[in-house]
């Protein structure tokens, strides 16, 4: 055991583990995370918290993820490197820890020209691989990047993302080489639609070992609306979403086209537990935290094991 | 060479408004060749000033010279004579930002505005298009890169291959923008390099870029 969270534990028990996902409020208000969080409870293995995703400013990561430690939940620390250096990375790494975080996701982070204060200063002193490797090395070695050694040191599992649909194509599996390479225990896919590329994708990290020596956990996001598939097909850069998921909602009358799109969220899931390589999912249900529930439960997820 | 463009004529003229008679100063060097403020410009900035202010009633006079360099004190100190026979009330550069913080350092008793926002360094890509491709960090390691540069040409300055944002060889950023790894990977594929880019690259000293303090050179063997 690296870290020994409860992810890391459902994953080596060899289970297949669901970790699910929380956008802090664009507020200080801690209810709202409460609300959100419980439709999580005994659903997924561990929940993630993002790090102001899409550059838009909102609750911290840590404080979002403190507060469902007390609630009892499992958190996944989103930590970007657009908006630190290496002395606030390593800074709020052992913050972290000592507030009960086990599980850290090491992400770029979008560009702030996404969000809502474009004109800001970024910051990328290191990037995704490299934050991996200071991780990495704060654990393993119990040292800073300076050399400094650690007085107590940090366990985590180390996370990051995978997206098999960014170009160039051939080089994503090159990427997931060097993230492993660097020290990453598991990997979360960006949302998957192209099921076949995927696939495609999967197979090689196959062919490669690549799925032997991490958890390769796959994003699935339920699409809510024909706009909306529409709108992440054309606006959101790195994601595929083919023409026959929209054919189908468009095929249902506007009000069933959630459900619908349930349904077509619970047949991937069923379809990527099959795959081998395929760990687990990674379920965003991007402020649909209530349909949690329901997916799990249809795609007979439920109940999450026990492990100690 | 530096890149710069020149500032909206509505912003040039509100620097001015309350002056009579300034000297306007180009630059022959890089600026001269990115078509910002060689004399060509100075003399359209000059007549665009004069012909605005004629039009509000209220006059400006404007003396023209360029400079061979502004980043040179020798060239500033051709300012002298006309800055003693003059009663300026200002001195507008047209060149990169370098040229009004030489001639503000030499000549303690004059204003000194910009004219020109300095943009990048770069090149043309073609007549009248210019890209950064530099950003000065003070230990080059393009050669890594099959001789480009993550560190100005990636949005995010990532060093170990494109971000999930990468499409179509364009930048999430801005469909303006080519993916600088998507241009590094097909050239190491070219130059059958592929290899290379398996490697992590380490975590960068920034201590010789901007993030270390203002930079100097000292040559020793040229100093006199």
């Amino acid at each position: 055991m690296k870290a020994g969270s409860r992810l890391e534990k459902i994953l080596e028990a060899g289970h297949f583990a669901v970790t699910g996902e929380l956008g802090p409020p664009r507020g200080a208000d801690a209810e709202v995370i409460k609300k959100k969080a419980e439709h999580l409870r005994n659903k997924v293995d561990s929940i993630n918290v993002t790090d102001n995703q899409t550059s838009v400013v909102r609750m911290c990561s840590m404080a979002v993820c403190k507060i469902l430690i007390e609630m009892g939940l499992e958190p996944n620390l989103q930590m970007v490197c657009r908006d630190r250096n290496r002395i606030a990375i390593q800074s709020d790494l052992l913050g972290a820890y000592a507030l009960g975080i086990r599980n850290v996701l090491c992400l770029s982070g979008d560009h702030n020209k996404f969000g809502d204060h474009p004109q800001c200063k970024n910051v990328f002193d290191l990037d995704s691989m490299q934050l991996i490797a200071t991780v990495k090395r704060m654990r393993d070695e119990g040292k800073l990047l300076s050399d400094q050694e650690l007085e107590g040191g940090v366990k985590f599992f180390i996370g990051a993302a995978a997206n098999p649909f960014g170009d160039p194509f051939e080089f994503r599996v090159t990427r997931l080489a060097k993230k492993i390479e660097a020290g990453v225990d598991f990997i979360q896919t960006q949302c998957i639609y192209n099921m076949e590329k995927f696939k495609t994708w999967l197979d090689q990290a196959n062919d490669e070992g690549l799925t032997e020596k991490c958890y390769i956990l796959a994003g699935v996001t339920p699409l809510k609306s024909v706009g909306m598939a529409r709108y992440m097909q054309k606006f959101v850069p790195g994601l595929d979403v083919p023409e026959e998921y929209i054919t189908r909602l468009k095929g249902v009358e506007k009000k069933k086209q959630a459900a619908e799109g349930i349904k077509i969220c619970v047949e991937q899931i069923e379809q990527l537990r099959e795959m081998k390589g395929v760990a687990g999912v990674h379920l965003m249900a991007i402020e649909w935290e209530h349909k949690v529930p329901e997916i799990t439960e249809a795609a007979k997820l439920l109940p999450r094991p026990e492990v100690d | 060479m530096i890149v710069a463009e020149r500032k909206p004529i509505k912003e040039i003229l509100a620097m001015v408004a309350d002056f009579k008679k300034i000297l306007l100063v180009g630059c022959k060097g890089c600026v001269t060749v990115c078509n910002a403020g060689g004399t060509k410009e100075v003399g359209i900035l000059a007549s665009a000033l004069k012909i605005a202010r004629k039009k509000e009633g209220n006059p400006i006079e404007i003396d023209e010279m360029t400079l061979e360099r502004q980043c040179d004190p020798e060239y500033i100190d051709q300012l002298e004579e006309p800055l003693k026979n003059n009663n300026y009330d200002a001195v507008l550069s047209m060149a990169c930002s370098v040229g009004p913080q030489f001639i503000a350092r030499r000549y303690d008793n004059i204003l000194v505005y910009p004219t020109l926002n300095t943009c990048f360094m770069g090149g043309a890509l073609e007549h009248g298009v210019w890209a950064e491709f530099c950003q000065g960090c003070g230990n080059c390691i393009i050669h890594h890169f099959g001789g480009l540069c993550p560190i100005a040409r990636c949005s995010k300055s990532l060093m170990n291959g494109p971000c999930g944002g990468s499409a179509g060889g364009k930048c999430e950023v801005s469909p303006d923008i080519d993916c600088v790894w998507h241009l590094i990977y097909d050239r190491m594929k070219q130059l059958g390099k592929l290899d290379q880019l398996r490697e992590i690259f380490p975590i960068k000293d920034w201590s010789t870029s901007r993030d270390g303090g203002p930079r100097k050179i000292v040559r020793e063997d040229l100093k006199k």
